[in-house]
């Protein structure tokens, strides 16, 4: 598993072969996100920020422990909280620890031009290469969760790495370390899918949550961040959750059907003009047709001589 | 214009300086514009922004040169656009293009100043080049587009490659005709100037006009 990070599967705006491509063993790391047992401490986002050598980002203040609206460049982990009306369980205060979900179809990958700017590793890491980023925030368009964050004075976009570097040594990720609840965990995808599965029924048949459940959407071919939601049917109440989360249509579309209509369009244009070349000749006036005009001689001493064209 | 177009020795001025030199501005800005998006448009073309210094001030100059040729673009259609307006000789043409196709330019109606053809290119340009100026100042600009705005993003990555691809294939038939096909088109554009027996044959309309104001004039 720790060493699998290295064993690069996917590789955006990339021609040709990919080392790890077909790669199918269980190395597949995942992080699992208890929102049923999170206090809201913020440990994981201190731990992000010391982690990845960020200083803490200005706070605002909204009413609320929201302590900033979204995640930023330079800030990839952050508690989204919502008091909830719950029909059942009363006014409830929902937190979910947002950063990105580590899609196993990840649309920022799919539409970034550059590359080697975002790899997808064996492991299930997707992670973005800096040094080969151009900057132009297409992977943004491409996210359903709004993850990635353009830095301005890098021009350069920046995401969570699930801690690759820590992965990669046999370590768990930084926010996991420093989770004081156990709502965080981290192991492989099967192992952290059936605790997840574990815990939803138990707060299903014990804790009196119907529609507890586990948040691993299909839309992006599963991901390798899951939550346990106490009401799976309404994410969008864990600060904005998709319901269904996938790859925007047009990012698709544009990716596939268009890119290869326009290849071929663009070839065919160029074949095309070469064979009406070949068969039909240029357009060339018959040299009796090349008379000097009537009004041509007249009109000399009113027209000056070189230079002087209007 | 002080002086008449019909020049000595049988030549016609066909394009003025300024003409050329706004031409020109879009075209070049154009082929830049479109090499470097070909370069983020697939991953088999990504070289193309080698040769411009790099992918990433590629990125950063492409809407730049975008504005350069929007300005041009501007400044055509304001030098252009009342002669571009379509007229029932544009649809005779339409009707002979196949003959036209062929070389056998006897049998196409003749045309004013600009012939449907060119109407086309023009206006092809002209609303793909409004079409990727708006796509294009939102991809320009993604991080300053809010999260519940996000559908603006979804249609500019699409609009954007489309109108693109649009604008290519024009550029690809104009670029043809004005160097290979159409002899004496290139001429026009650079020094100005095309034959009088060129005038006459394809844009006698235009000629005879200019003919008749020398005529008016002396």
């Amino acid at each position: 598993m720790s060493q699998a990070s290295t064993e690069i599967i996917r590789i955006s705006g990339h021609a040709g072969p990919v080392p790890g491509a077909g790669l199918d063993r269980e190395f597949r790391v995942c992080k699992l996100v208890d929102t049923t047992t999170c206090i809201g401490c913020k440990a994981c986002e201190v731990a992000c920020l010391e982690w990845n050598g960020y200083t803490f980002s200005e706070t605002t203040f909204d009413n609320s422990y929201q302590t900033m609206p979204e995640t930023s460049w330079n800030y990839w982990n952050l508690i989204k909280f919502n008091e909830h009306e719950d029909p059942d369980h009363g006014l409830m205060l929902l937190m979910r620890k947002d950063q990105c979900m580590h899609c196993a179809e990840p649309g920022c990958l799919i539409a970034c031009p550059a590359d080697g700017a975002i790899v997808q590793y064996a492991n299930g890491i997707v992670d973005f290469q800096e040094a080969n980023c151009i900057g132009c925030g297409y992977c943004m368009s491409g996210c359903p969760f709004n993850i990635p964050k353009f830095s301005p004075t890098a021009r350069k976009v920046f995401k969570c790495t699930l801690c690759n570097d820590r992965v990669s040594q046999g370590l768990e990720p930084a926010c996991i370390k420093a989770c004081p609840t156990g709502c965080l965990h981290f192991g492989t995808k099967n192992e952290m899918k059936e605790l997840a599965e574990t815990r939803a029924t138990q707060l299903r048949e014990v804790s009196g949550f119907a529609n507890a459940g586990v948040y691993d959407p299909a839309g992006v071919g599963g991901t390798h961040v899951i939550y346990v939601l106490h009401d799976a049917t309404n994410p969008e109440a864990y600060g904005g959750l998709p319901k269904d989360p996938h790859v925007p249509w047009t990012v698709k579309l544009w990716k596939s059907p268009l890119k290869w209509l326009g290849n071929i369009a663009m070839v065919g244009g160029l074949v095309g003009v070469f064979v009406h070349y070949l068969r039909f000749g240029p357009k060339i006036v018959p040299p009796d047709e090349e008379v000097p005009p009537q009004g041509g001689t007249s009109s000399r001493g009113s027209v000056p001589q070189q230079g002087g064209r209007p | 214009m002080s002086t008449t177009p019909i020049l000595p020795d049988g030549r016609v001025l066909r394009y003025s300086f300024r003409e050329r030199l706004v031409h020109w501005l879009a075209a070049v800005s154009y082929i830049y514009l479109m090499l470097t998006g070909l370069a983020f448009w697939s991953p088999w073309l990504f070289w193309i922004a080698v040769l411009f210094g790099g992918p990433t001030i590629s990125r950063e100059l492409h809407p730049w040169v975008g504005l350069i040729f929007v300005i041009a673009t501007l400044m055509m259609y304001e030098m252009w656009g009342r002669q571009m307006r379509q007229t029932e000789l544009d649809k005779q043409f339409w009707r002979a293009v196949p003959n036209y196709v062929r070389n056998e330019d006897e049998l196409v109606p003749s045309a004013d100043r600009f012939n449907a053809g060119q109407k086309m290119l023009f206006w092809g340009f002209f609303w793909c080049g409004i079409l990727l100026l708006l796509s294009g100042l939102i991809l320009w600009f993604p991080h300053l587009v809010p999260w519940n705005l996000r559908y603006l993003r979804y249609f500019a990555v699409i609009v954007h490659p489309s109108a693109a691809l649009l604008t290519i294939g024009l550029f690809i038939i104009h670029v043809y005709m004005g160097t290979a096909m159409e002899r004496g088109a290139f001429g026009s554009v650079i020094r100005g100037e095309v034959s009088a027996g060129w005038a006459k044959r394809y844009h006698r309309i235009w000629y005879e006009h200019l003919l008749r104001d020398a005529a008016a004039r002396k």
